[in-house]
This record gives C-alpha cells, sequence and structure tokens, in this order.
C-alpha cells in the first residue's frame, strides 16, 4: 500500500495546491470551516460543504462522514462542533478525545436529502484514495451515483494504483458512467463506455444508459440503444421471474396464516374466527420478547425470533387449548354457533389487546439478517420474505411429521375419521381434540412472529389474514395439508401475475371471483377428500 | 362478512361510554367527542379522543366556558360509518352535546354530515382532506389540498428537481380526489402524461413487493422521480419496510407522505427511512415556546413522556380553541349564534404563526415540509414564508374552479358560483 499513501500525499498536495491558487487561502482554515456548520443554515450548510470539498484534504472526510450520518453535533454550552460516538465527544478534524457527552449539551446537525446527496459526492472524492479496500470501493460507489468533472482525473489516478478486482470493477464502472454523463468527452471514450456500463452497473444500467441517451449524437445513440434493447430483453425475462418469487413469498405468507386453520377447520371441521387473533398475539409476543431484549440484554437482539418462536407457540396453544376446552367443546357439530361464538371471542380478544397495549402499531424490529436485499443474478431478494419462505417450508414440514409420523398425529387423524370409533380403541379424544385445536392454533403464533417482521403489529393484524387463511383452505380443499400448501402458492402467484395489469384492488377482486367460480365447479376444492371420512 | 361487520358495530355500540363529572353547580356545557376506538382506525384516533378530554380538562382548570364547566361526551363509532351517523344522531338528540369534535377519514365525515345538516349540530373535523366540500355545520380545522398536497409538490419541483412522479394511494374518496387535482396541477406545470403513474391498493394492503419494485422500475428511467403517498393508515409500515428492504434510498426516489406523522412513526424503526418527507401543518419538533408548553402539558395528562403529538391534534387544539372564543363573544352555545360569530376569529397555532376561521369554515395554516428522522421525528427543510388560506373548491380542477365557499352574509353559501353568482347547493334552505 505503500505507492498508494504516497500518491495521496502528492494530491494531497495538489488538491491543496490547487485550492490556494483557485479562491482565497480557505484551505488552512478547515477546523474553522467546520467549526462554523455549528451555526448554519441549511442554505449556508450547503456551501460549507462544498468549500470544504474544495479544500480536496482528506482530513475533512470524518467530519463530512459524521454529517452524513448524523454523528456531528453542536455543543450549545460552548458552541464547538464535535462528532458524537459512544457517547463521547471528539474533534472532528483531529480525532482527538474532548470528553464523555453527559456534560455537554448537544444538538444535531441535521441536512437534507440534497445536502445528503452534495456530501456524498465530496467523500467519493476524499475517499478514493483510502487504504480501506471497502472504504474505496464505496467510494467508488459514491462517484457512480454523483458523476463529475474532477472525478475523471481521480478516478485514472485511482485506477492505474488499484488491485482489488472488486474495487476495480466498480472503479471502471464509476469511470464508464462518468465518461457517458458528461458533455465534453469523446465520441470514442463513450462507446467504449457503453459495454462498462451494461455489463457492470447491472440494475441500473438502463437508468443510466437512458439519461446518457437522452443528449447522445446519432452515431453514438446507435450503440446505447442497442444495448438497452439487449437489457430490456434480458430485463423482461428476470421480471417474470421476479414475479414468481413475489407470488411464492406471497404465497408463504399465506400458507403460514393458513396451515394452523388447515388443521382447526380442515381437520376439525371447526370454522374458527379467531384463528387471526391468534396470528396477532404470536407477533404481541415477539414484541414483548423483544421489549425484555432490549431492556435488559441488548446484544441478544438477533437472536429475538429464535427465543420468541416457541414462546408463541406455547402461549397460543394455551389458549387455543383453554377456548376448545372453555368454549368449543360445547358446540361440536353446531357450525353457525361456533361461527358466532368464536367471532365474538376474536373481538374480546383484540379489544383486551388494545387495553393493554395501545391501540398503535408497536415497533418489532428486523434483526440484521432479516433487513436488506441481496442479488441472485438478475433476482433481488430481500431478506426477510427469504427467511419466510424457508420458515413457512419448514412449518410445513414439521407438521407433516407431526401428522404422519407420531402417536399425536395418528390419533388426531383417528380421531376426526371416526370419533366413536376411536374412543372405542381407548383413544381419550377429548384430549386428542384439545391437542389439536392446541397445535393449531400455535402454529398460528408460530405465524404471528413472522409476519410481525413483514407487517404491523396492531391489534388488527389478525383480520386482514383471517379471509384469506379461509380462502386458501376452501381453495385448497378442506382437510388436505398438500392442498393447502398448493392452494396457497396458486394465490399468492396468482395474485402476484394479475396485479401489475389489473392493480392491486382489482386483482384482489378478481382473484376472489376466479375462487367463487372455481367452488362452483369443484366445491371441495382442489385435493378433495375421499371415501368414508367425506361423510362424517 | 357483512354479518361480521354488523355484528362488530352491534357489540362496539354497547361498549360506548358516557362519562360524568361531579361538578353540578351550574348545567354543564356537553362537548361531544366522536371518534373510533376500537377497529382499524383505533390506531389513529384512538389519540384525538384523549387530545379531547386534555383540552376540555384545561379549559374546566380555567374556569369553564361561559361560568360553567365543560362536559365530555364519548361515543366509539368502531370505524364503522354507518354507526358514525347513528352516534352523531345519538350525540344530538339523546346526550344534546353544544359541539361535536370527530371523524378521520373523509367517508366518516360524509356520513355524518346530513345528521349534522338536519338537526343543525357543529362538528369540528380535525383532519387533512381532499377539499370540494363546504358545509355550514362543519368546521374544517385540517388542511385542504392547497395547503398541503399542492406545496409539497412544488417543494420536490423546485428544491429536488423532480420530473417523473408515482401518485400511490389507498382507494378512497380521499387519495382519489387529491390524486385527480395533483394529476391536474401536474400537467398544468408542462409534466408528460407518461412520467405520471397512478396507484391504487385495498385498506390495509401489506404486501408491496410487485409496487415497490413497479416503483423501481418507474425510477430507471433517466429522470429524477419522486411517490406522492396517500397510502393511510396501516399499509404504510409494510410500505415503508419494503422500499428500506429493497435498497430505495431517500436520496434517489424521495417519498413524500401526507398521511404519515409522528404517531404512525412510532411504529417501527425509521433509521431506513431518514430523508423521506411528510407534508403537514404541524411536527411534534417545532421549536416555539406554544408547542413546548404543549407537548409538556400533554405528556403531564396522558402521563407517559414517549407520547407522541401530531397534526391532527394541532387542529383540534385550534379547532377547540376557536369554538370556546366564537361561544364567549356570542354569549351562548347556539349552533347559529357560534356559526356567526366563529368567522373572522384568532387564535395562535402551535407553530408560531396565527390561525383564522374563514368564511368558507376552513383556516389559515402554515405549511412544513419535514424529513423523517432516527427518533421517528421530523426535521423541516421547508416551510411557507406566509400563512396559507384553507381552500375548499379547489383552483385547479375544471369543475371547481369557478366555485367557492362563503358562509358569511350575503352569498351564505357552500358552493357559490362566482360566473352565474347562483348558489349551487340546496345548503342554503336548510341554513336558514
Amino acid at each position: 500500500m505503500r505507492p498508494i499513501r504516497s500518491l495521496r500525499l502528492i494530491l494531497t498536495c495538489l488538491g491543496l495546491a490547487l485550492a490556494l491558487l483557485a479562491g482565497p487561502a480557505r484551505a488552512q482554515d478547515i477546523p474553522g470551516l467546520v467549526q462554523s456548520m455549528g451555526e448554519a443554515s441549511l442554505r449556508e450548510l450547503g456551501g460549507i460543504v462544498e468549500e470544504l470539498a474544495a479544500t480536496g484534504d482528506s482530513a475533512v472526510a470524518p467530519a463530512l462522514e459524521a454529517l452524513a450520518e448524523g454523528d456531528l453535533y453542536a455543543n450549545e454550552a460552548d458552541g464547538r462542533v464535535v462528532i458524537l460516538a459512544r457517547n463521547r465527544m471528539y474533534d472532528p478534524v483531529t480525532q482527538e478525545e474532548i470528553g464523555p457527552a453527559a456534560d455537554a449539551d448537544l444538538s444535531r446537525i441535521r441536512i437534507n436529502n440534497s445536502l445528503r446527496r452534495d456530501v456524498a459526492a465530496a467523500l467519493g472524492g476524499l475517499t478514493l484514495m483510502s487504504d480501506n479496500p471497502s472504504v474505496r470501493l464505496s467510494a467508488a460507489r459514491s462517484m457512480r451515483a454523483n458523476p463529475s468533472e474532477e472525478n475523471l482525473a481521480l478516478l485514472d489516478e485511482a485506477l492505474a494504483a488499484e488491485t482489488d478486482p472488486a474495487v476495480r470493477s466498480a472503479m471502471e464502472t464509476a469511470r464508464a458512467v462518468t465518461v457517458l454523463s458528461l458533455a465534453d468527452t469523446g465520441i470514442e471514450e463513450k462507446r467504449a463506455a457503453v459495454p462498462v456500463v451494461a455489463h457492470n452497473a447491472r440494475r441500473e444500467a438502463i437508468t443510466i444508459l437512458n439519461s446518457a441517451l437522452a443528449d447522445a449524437p446519432d452515431e453514438l445513440a446507435a450503440d446505447i440503444r442497442s444495448a438497452i434493447a439487449g437489457l430490456e430483453q434480458e430485463r423482461a425475462i428476470w421480471a417474470a421471474l421476479q414475479n414468481v418469487w413475489f407470488g411464492v413469498s406471497l404465497g408463504s405468507v399465506l400458507l403460514l396464516a393458513a396451515i394452523g386453520l388447515a388443521i382447526t377447520f380442515g381437520v376439525m371441521g371447526v370454522i374458527n374466527m379467531a384463528h387471526g387473533e391468534m396470528v396477532m398475539l404470536g407477533a404481541y409476543t415477539t414484541f414483548v420478547v423483544q421489549e425484555v431484549i432490549r431492556q435488559n440484554a441488548p446484544g441478544l437482539f438477533d437472536y429475538s425470533l429464535a427465543i420468541a418462536l416457541p414462546l408463541a407457540f406455547l402461549i397460543t396453544a394455551l389458549i387455543g387449548m383453554a377456548i376448545e376446552r372453555g368454549i368449543i367443546r360445547w358446540l361440536y357439530g353446531r357450525a353457525l354457533e361456533t361461527l358466532l361464538a368464536t367471532w365474538g371471542l376474536s373481538l374480546i380478544l383484540q379489544q383486551t389487546v388494545r387495553s393493554i397495549f395501545g391501540p398503535t402499531n408497536r415497533q418489532v424490529g428486523n434483526p440484521s439478517w432479516m433487513s436488506g436485499s441481496f442479488e441472485f443474478y438478475g433476482l433481488s431478494i430481500t431478506w426477510n420474505r427469504f427467511w419466510i419462505v424457508i420458515f413457512a417450508i419448514a412449518v410445513f414440514a414439521a407438521l407433516l411429521v407431526v401428522l404422519n409420523r407420531t402417536s399425536l398425529g395418528l390419533q388426531m387423524r383417528a380421531v376426526t375419521q371416526n370419533r366413536r370409533m376411536a374412543s372405542a380403541m381407548g383413544i381419550r379424544t377429548p384430549f386428542v381434540d384439545a391437542m389439536t385445536f392446541g397445535l393449531g392454533s400455535g402454529i398460528a403464533g408460530l405465524a404471528g412472529v413472522a409476519l410481525s417482521q413483514i407487517d404491523n403489529v396492531s391489534p388488527n393484524l389478525g383480520q386482514g389474514y383471517i379471509i384469506d387463511s379461509f380462502m386458501v383452505v376452501v381453495f385448497g380443499g378442506v382437510g388436505n395439508l398438500w392442498g393447502t400448501l398448493v392452494g396457497a402458492l396458486t394465490l399468492g402467484v396468482a395474485n402476484k401475475f394479475l396485479e401489475p395489469y389489473a392493480g392491486a384492488v382489482l386483482g384482489k377482486i378478481l382473484i376472489l371471483v376466479l375462487i367463487i367460480l372455481f367452488i362452483q365447479r369443484r366445491p371441495r376444492g382442489l385435493f378433495a377428500l375421499k371415501g368414508r371420512a367425506v361423510e362424517s | 362478512m357483512n354479518m361480521k361487520f354488523a355484528l362488530g358495530a352491534a357489540l362496539a355500540g354497547t361498549l360506548t361510554l358516557s362519562m360524568a363529572p361531579a361538578y353540578a353547580q351550574d348545567e354543564p356545557i356537553k362537548v361531544g367527542i366522536l371518534h373510533s376506538l376500537s377497529g382499524t382506525m383505533a390506531i389513529s384516533e384512538t389519540t384525538l379522543k384523549d387530545t379531547m378530554l386534555f383540552l376540555i380538562e384545561q379549559q374546566n382548570a380555567k374556569g369553564g366556558l361561559l361560568g360553567r364547566q365543560l362536559e365530555p361526551v364519548v361515543v366509539d363509532i368502531a370505524s364503522d360509518w354507518p354507526l358514525a351517523a347513528e352516534k352523531a344522531r345519538e350525540l344530538l338528540t339523546v346526550n344534546e352535546v353544544d359541539a361535536v369534535f370527530g371523524c378521520w377519514t373523509s367517508v366518516c365525515r360524509k356520513s355524518v354530515l346530513p345528521v349534522f345538516e338536519e338537526l343543525n349540530g357543529l362538528l369540528f373535523y380535525p383532519v387533512q382532506y381532499e377539499g370540494e366540500e363546504s358545509q355550514r355545520n362543519v368546521f374544517y380545522t385540517g388542511a385542504s389540498p392547497n395547503q398541503q398536497a399542492i406545496p409539497a409538490v412544488d417543494y420536490l419541483m423546485e428544491e429536488e428537481g423532480v420530473e417523473r412522479w408515482v401518485l400511490a394511494g389507498t382507494d378512497y374518496v380521499y387519495p382519489q380526489t387529491t390524486n385527480k387535482i395533483l394529476e391536474q396541477y401536474l400537467l398544468d406545470a408542462g409534466v408528460a402524461p407518461e412520467d405520471i403513474m397512478i396507484n391504487y391498493t385495498p385498506f390495509g394492503h401489506s404486501d408491496w413487493q410487485t409496487i415497490v419494485s413497479e416503483i423501481k422500475a418507474f425510477g430507471s428511467e433517466g429522470k429524477k422521480t419522486a411517490v406522492v403517498s396517500t397510502i393511510n393508515g396501516d399499509a404504510n409500515v409494510p410500505f415503508y419496510r419494503e422500499l428500506a428492504n429493497q435498497g430505495i434510498a431517500a436520496e434517489d426516489i424521495p417519498v413524500v407522505a401526507f398521511s404519515v406523522g409522528e404517531e404512525e412513526l412510532s411504529g417501527f424503526d425509521t433509521t431506513p427511512l431518514v430523508g423521506h418527507l411528510a407534508a403537514w401543518n404541524y411536527f411534534m419538533s417545532v421549536e416555539t415556546p406554544e408547542n413546548e408548553e404543549f407537548i409538556k402539558a400533554w405528556h403531564e395528562f396522558i402521563g407517559n413522556e414517549d407520547r407522541v403529538t401530531n397534526d391532527p391534534m394541532e387542529a383540534h387544539y385550534i379547532g377547540f380553541n376557536l369554538w370556546v372564543k366564537a361561544v364567549e363573544a356570542a354569549g351562548s352555545t347556539d349552533p347559529d349564534a357560534v356559526i356567526d360569530s366563529i368567522v373572522g376569529l384568532e387564535t395562535p397555532n402551535l407553530t408560531g404563526g396565527i390561525a383564522r376561521m374563514l368564511p368558507n369554515h376552513h383556516i389559515t395554516k402554515p405549511v412544513l415540509i419535514g424529513e423523517i428522522q432516527d427518533d421517528g421525528q421530523f426535521f423541516v427543510v421547508w416551510e411557507t414564508e406566509d400563512l396559507v388560506p384553507g381552500d375548499a373548491w379547489s383552483d385547479f380542477l375544471p369543475e371547481s374552479a369557478m366555485l367557492e365557499a362563503d358562509w358569511t352574509a350575503p352569498i351564505n353559501c357552500g358552493n357559490y358560483n362566482k360566473e352565474t353568482q347562483t348558489c349551487g347547493g340546496s345548503e342554503v334552505a336548510a341554513a336558514n
């Protein structure tokens, strides 16, 4: 890294010299400029950032970084501008520690979007020669986002010394983007830049090329157009695949919400309108777990969901069993009364939660491994959706194992197929009923933990899913878990393919109409149960 | 699901509570509070009920009104609009309240309007709405489109250089009308029709993947793009989450929202949203002595330092103070006397300006644009130099450009046609 360092030194000197030549001798006054940010208005801040960037001195980088991150504060007590990190104050230029933040009256120096862009652009120029490859990478990226004439020279210098392939490719892209965006670069140079952008800039390539097309001369425009056409074609294929992924992800959410219902409604035949509230209680369990962790052990936050899962399952399963023992068992065989009773129960549960936790949304955070997205070839996949799909599949598999491979599962199936015969065989049917309902409710609780990651945690959470859940179970075929899986995925994908054409509102209506028509043709859903079980 | 809603209404109706205070020297003045305390809108409206109780308690501590104590009558409309009309009727006929503060959604206001007209009551409506309405018995203390939507679009056009627009909203009357006005405004400003994308979603929409990726694609055409969001209520959290997860930063595609305030943001971690915008007439972060005092008293009343304040709360604060002044000026709580005396009255708002009740029953407000901060508060990046008077009928829609509302003599009309010089509605007959 030695050559780079000396290069940086030269550049810094060059920058300094330039700044000295260009304007009044403000360049030495970096501390003064930084200090003046304390009292500046938004408009003045813009000017100061510009002046700081014009110094070309990498010593201003920490102050600008802090400004962008919101870590730059003005101490109201002595008017001094400081960087706040881990509750201690640091000098924004020399990085020396000043003291603990507790003694100071700090107010943050706030910026707006356009200033944030300016700072990012300035930082790109200042940190391109950093020793740290990841800093260089982000500098190259910010240069790509904010192309300017000065960057070109800097990028050329940096490219000459760059050894890291990833950073190199980012710099080449940034250079190509800059070349394309500047008016006075040569046509040949621009032509060479087009394929670099098309190949490297991924999803933004079309944006960049389109904006370059606007003021391109004719001979270049053809090149750009063909590059865009190629990209568009590629994008159309990926867009279709992306839509399938969206559908699968929506389907997995539907599956999670419906699968508990597939047990209580599908297997037991109980119309449980309070199912959505079990989902809601699962989400609130997650909230409580996160609150406890936040207060007592913030380090465990990334594990909060793992802790919430068994708890949510236990709590909702116990509540489910209590509901079964307390209310539903008195109403077996009376579908309408069960519907009314469980629906009343759902209102009571909602209002109870509203009284305890308040009517507003509660904050459930995404652990770091569930935030953001990743690119998989041409697909952009968000982590939270990705993990929810995996989780839905895992829950489904676990449920299949429980129903088909355990003695409890065997008893459940026996009781639902022929209660009296099962009883005669020595199965404690009331116990099995309670366990089955508890299992269905517990799974709803698990769904709640997952849904807390993508939806509001509010008392109304469950309401939004109850109709969809019934739709999935009825469509897939009552009493069949595989039907629920196929039903959920079909509805998810169909919904996502209708949405771009029909819009979200009409799409939902169309799906409902299609299901109604489908049920007319096949009243028992996709996977109808056959044999004697149907009659009972 | 019809049965479900009807039953819910019935159940929630029985929960209605009426609070009887202990003072009894004189007959108290009754104030009706008509908000949803259960159902989907409870999330926003419960706070407004608390705000009214807080304002009434403060007024009583100051000695009440006309020497009489104020008595709140709280009813729960359970996010059910036919029930809202019933409850409004109950407030006016059974409880005989002198003024009603309430409603959040436009559909609620539209369903209680005929009741207030018929029984000659007073309704103070505290939420920003789509305009195109002025009723003798209603006072609109929230923003009309020219006090929120239009300045926000101006800001994006001038300060951020936006050329391409996504108008995203929930599918009901407020977003539909606002977007109609905005679309016309943008077309008038020279935006090409293909640079405007309009998208509607159902209430409580939670799967935003497709729409956010469409917005992303729409924004990748090389022109600066912004989203103007009239998405309401619960759908906002998953929307912003999807934006953050798909990596749409405010620097690239800013979202300016008209229905997202401090209360809505208190539900989640706003770090990924820093820089997205909201347009309101009040922010909790505004530093004025009035606001500091209000927040302090509010925290004392509610007993929780973490509770935020928001724009509709300020609207209730203004509306309540204007009503108090009008009653004092008229010397009576009689609706006709209040309607006559309230126009032209002024009261300080919480952002250092003066709110004046205009003849069209709207008020003057400053317009503030705030950027979301990582603590769930807003930082004001722009504000109008002067107070903006609320306009009942948008000047940008051809069918309403010639209409104006004036509830003072001699016009006394909610939709007066300036060209034909006639009153278009039936309101006058009811009024006199």
